[in-house]
């Protein structure tokens, strides 16, 4: 059974069309790259498989579940989570709320009216422990506005850990990110467990090419190349769209 | 104790001394107004500060659950079948509100909400075997609990002190639960909520129930208080009024809508005895409002103390409460 499965997806925009029939099979435990040039449509397809966006033909399954008429809450709840290439957080709260959020977003304790919140001891043990798997755990009180920007790209990454997803999608997890930033970043990704498949969209190849597995290379809405890293490299279609010839 | 919870009691005993510090029935009257009103404003907040969502219908509710009242007692029920009625009533129409709004958000759903506060006034208006139009339905007798002659003014204050203290309690009690962290959530990301599993919509809509309801008990405290409903209640001034009380006081935060109540009902009731155009120095506090706290009387003034005392801001709770007066994350 495939991770995550995505048959015959298209996506237009009028008369653009985004994604062109995008087939992708993400085996359990992978970690996929999706490279490709602006709008070549991997954000769109992100925003497809997590349900932001519908799409006009096709379709996304997750552990062999059916996921293409389900809500975007509803793929949360079955092991999809994600972070986004432009953060997007809550920045008046700090870091723990932040997290603790996560968190609630799938437990029943969401609609109660009735409880203290900063009384739920375990969930914010447990948002506690996701901020120290990420190195945070002594900023969890800050305000998420006093911190810098690779902080928060932590933060992203600590809230859709702290779901325990089956399948994590990156959007450009290291993009702004300082060198140091970067190598803190990837150290982290290198350290999720193997029963999280990842897949990632990034633009920093040097960084990058380290983590995937396999890549599969997307150029105007369709994926054109695909397979491990030796052969995507090598491909000649990879070195004229991507690379640069 | 901490100085919060000094702060408190202390507003508290003021609040229950009234009858002996303020002069005459008439003012007395006043603080009761005060209060029916904060429980209004309290009701607007619950979608303007924590759901961000500006409603300019909410007098159409207010209106509704006064009219249930006033019409059940003509009809010949008793006090309480009427407030149960009203109660039933209100939130029938706050939940028929929230699906026709919730729509939209922004500008979309203040202009839907608009539509149907003036849709209820036209009701209240036009619909004269029901509610006798322009001349209003009259209320025979406030209701005597345990015994209680409400038609004292003091004996009526006390009794919508009361209330008021419960609704301050419940909203304080719904924005610090997880529910109150969700809503707040959906104010400042609802397409992250979304995809962290929030029903966005649902919660939504359930904050419009909690905030008719308010509105509800105000509405029915506000038809004993006046012994009388008109169309008038139901106007769009009235539902911009309780918005401004609250973006007056600060919204996101409990104690603001509050005070703003109480700006907006001493100006009417007290300044204008006073000053024959009113309106205008309401308009110019508004103005002064926004010019030099736009974030309303309550984060503004707690800004300004901490500057002038040179303190610094409050460290959030665990999970990123505000402290007492600041706007809710």
């Amino acid at each position: 059974m495939t991770a995550l499965s995505i048959r015959k997806l298209e996506k237009s925009f009028g008369g653009l069309r985004v994604t062109r029939g995008v087939d992708l099979e993400v085996a359990p435990g992978e970690r996929r790259l999706i490279i490709g040039p602006n709008g070549a449509g991997k954000t769109t397809l992100f925003n497809l498989v997590t349900g932001e966006l519908k799409p006009d033909i096709g379709s996304v399954a997750l552990f062999g579940q059916e996921l293409t008429r389900l809500p975007s809450r509803r793929r949360a709840h079955l092991g999809l989570s994600r972070t986004y290439q432009i953060i997007t957080l809550f920045p008046k709260d700090t870091l723990l709320r932040n997290v603790t959020l996560s968190l609630l977003g799938l437990s029943p304790l969401r609609w109660s009216p009735l409880l203290r919140l900063d009384r739920q001891r375990r969930l914010i043990e447990q948002a506690e422990r996701a901020l120290a798997r990420v190195g945070l755990a002594q900023m969890a009180h800050r305000p998420l506005a006093e911190t810098s920007y690779g902080e928060r790209r932590r933060v992203e990454i600590a809230m859709a850990l702290a779901q325990n997803p089956r399948v994590l999608l990156l959007d450009e997890p290291f993009a702004g990110l300082s060198v140091d930033e970067r190598r803190d970043v990837k150290t982290l990704l290198f350290a999720i467990p193997r029963d999280v498949t990842i897949v990632m969209i990034e633009h920093d190849m040097d960084v990058a090419l380290d983590l995937a597995e396999r890549i599969s290379v997307m150029h105007f809405g369709e994926v054109v190349v695909e397979g491990t890293r030796t052969e995507v490299v090598a491909d000649p279609r990879t070195k004229e769209i991507y690379l640069g010839g | 104790m901490t100085a919060t919870r000094a702060s408190l009691l202390a507003a508290l005993a003021v609040l229950v001394a009234v009858p002996w510090w303020v002069p005459g029935d008439y003012y007395i009257s006043v603080c009761s107004q005060i209060l029916i009103y904060a429980v209004f404003a309290l009701g607007v907040d619950v979608l303007i500060g924590y759901a961000g969502l500006v409603s300019l219908g909410h007098a159409g509710l207010f209106g509704l659950a006064s009219y249930a009242v006033a019409i059940a007692l003509a009809s010949g029920s008793g006090q309480l079948g009427a407030v149960a009625l009203a109660l039933a009533v209100a939130l029938l129409g706050t939940a028929a509100f929230a699906a026709l709004s919730l729509r939209a958000t922004g500008i979309g759903f203040i202009m839907i909400t608009l539509a149907l506060g003036q849709i209820l006034w036209g009701l209240a208006y036009r619909w004269v075997s029901m509610t006798d139009g322009d001349n209003g339905v009259g209320v025979a007798a406030r209701p005597m609990p345990f015994g209680f002659n409400l038609e004292v003014a003091s004996h009526f204050y006390y009794a919508t002190l009361v209330v008021f203290l419960l609704a301050l309690l419940a909203a304080w009690v719904f924005v610090h639960s997880p529910f109150g962290a969700s809503l707040a959530g959906t104010r400042d990301q609802p397409r992250r909520m979304n995809a962290l599993g929030y029903h966005v919509w649902l919660i939504r809509f359930y904050a419009c129930l909690f905030s008719g309801l308010l509105t509800a008990v105000a509405g029915i405290l506000f038809v004993y208080y006046t012994k009388f409903i008109s169309p008038q209640t139901l106007a769009l001034t009235a539902s911009a009024e309780g918005v401004l009380m609250v973006i007056s006081g600060g919204s996101g935060t409990l104690l603001g809508p509050i005070v703003g109540a109480a700006l907006v009902v001493i100006v009417k009731n007290v300044a204008s005895a006073y000053i024959e155009r009113w309106n205008m120095l309401l308009g110019a506090i508004f103005v002064a409002i926004v010019v030099f706290m736009p974030e309303g009387l309550v984060p503004g003034t707690t800004r300004l103390v901490r500057r002038a005392f040179k303190l610094r801001p409050n460290a959030p709770a665990p999970t990123g409460e505000p402290a007492p007066g600041e706007p809710a994350p």
